[in-house]
């Protein structure tokens, strides 16, 4: 199991994404400018921000030429995992369903929250223990999800804050969402950063586990 | 030619940022004010301005969350930059 992890100028959460993965797997570093993904099995976009967030987060990232490759792995059903800042550029790009708007109280916040994985049924979350929250930090100014109701089904949301956790004001508590197919998940809580005891919570190791059984199965069928 | 794009917030997207200007210019004296929204302004010579909404389409706006006006013949120059900035070596 092979994960990538790509780089931009202005991702700054890349290697904390490789150093989780590797938990699980190996990893290796994509670079922005290259349209080779290098065999991996699943692709990582990291925060951070790309592109310095000029105009909108995301919105030029999409552009660069690695995103060509991502977008063809990803329509050929390749999983794509995007996380705070990779999230906003799968939006942009069309990958993922719907936008993300500045924070309601317009400050950037830094905080652990829980989340309600609501679908153990997908390759993102299918080693999450059943029914359990997760405890995971979010670090974002821009991360109030946004869908209209008809662009998005409720089979596509994965996760969501726990009550009285939602930190941006996220239509419906959304935090996570997945594309109609099911193999490009965004979210903007930061899984790679609860992947040791030492820093809290290792709820987020969850995450890169579901997506190595997952290849793990398909490889064996 | 000079163009000129607005970008603004669509209808029914909450604007928090013009709520917060809303509520503080009360605190300033500036009483009567009412529906501020806050969007973006770009400004950019163009060859062909027919290209224009294609590029607000693409990358200038967001669709699915703004609406975006073009204003052509917007009159006025570029900005002038000093060519021997340091940064401008790096483009």
């Amino acid at each position: 199991m092979k994960f990538g992890v790509v780089r931009f100028p202005g991702s700054c959460d890349d290697v904390d994404a490789l150093l989780a993965a590797e938990r699980v797997g190996e990893a290796v570093m994509l670079w922005y400018a290259d349209r080779d993904l290098q065999g991996v099995d699943a692709v990582i976009i990291p925060g951070g921000f790309s592109y310095g967030d000029y105009l909108r987060p995301g919105a030029i990232a999409r552009f660069a030429p690695v995103l060509e490759a991502v977008s063809e792995f990803a329509r050929d059903g390749g999983l794509v995992l995007g996380i705070c800042n990779g999230f906003q550029v799968l939006c942009e790009a069309g990958l993922l369903p719907g936008a993300l708007l500045p924070n309601l109280s317009l400050r950037f916040v830094c905080r652990q929250v829980w989340l309600d994985v609501i679908s153990e049924y997908s390759p993102f979350t299918r080693s999450c223990p059943l029914g359990e929250p997760l405890s995971i930090p979010v670090k974002h100014t821009t991360g109030r999800y946004y869908a209209p109701d008809h662009g998005l089904a409720d089979t596509q949301v994965l996760l969501r804050y726990a009550p009285g956790q939602n930190p941006n004001g996220s239509d419906r508590d959304i935090a996570g969402v997945c594309n109609a197919a099911g193999n490009v998940f965004g979210l903007m809580p930061h899984p790679e950063h609860a992947v040791d005891p030492l820093t809290g919570s290792s709820d987020g190791l969850a995450i890169f586990e579901s997506i190595r059984a997952h290849v793990a199965d398909r490889v064996v069928a | 030619m000079r163009a000129r794009v607005l970008v603004r917030p669509k209808a029914g997207i909450l604007d928090p940022q013009g709520q917060a200007v809303e509520r503080a210019l009360p605190a300033l004296g500036f009483s009567g004010v009412a529906n501020v929204h806050i969007g973006r302004l770009i400004e950019l010579d163009v060859d062909d301005p027919d290209r224009l909404p294609e590029m607000c389409e693409r990358l200038l706006s967001n669709p699915l969350v703004e609406e975006y006006e073009i204003v052509e013949d917007a009159g006025g120059a570029a900005p002038e930059i000093d060519p021997d900035l340091p940064w401008r070596d790096a483009e």
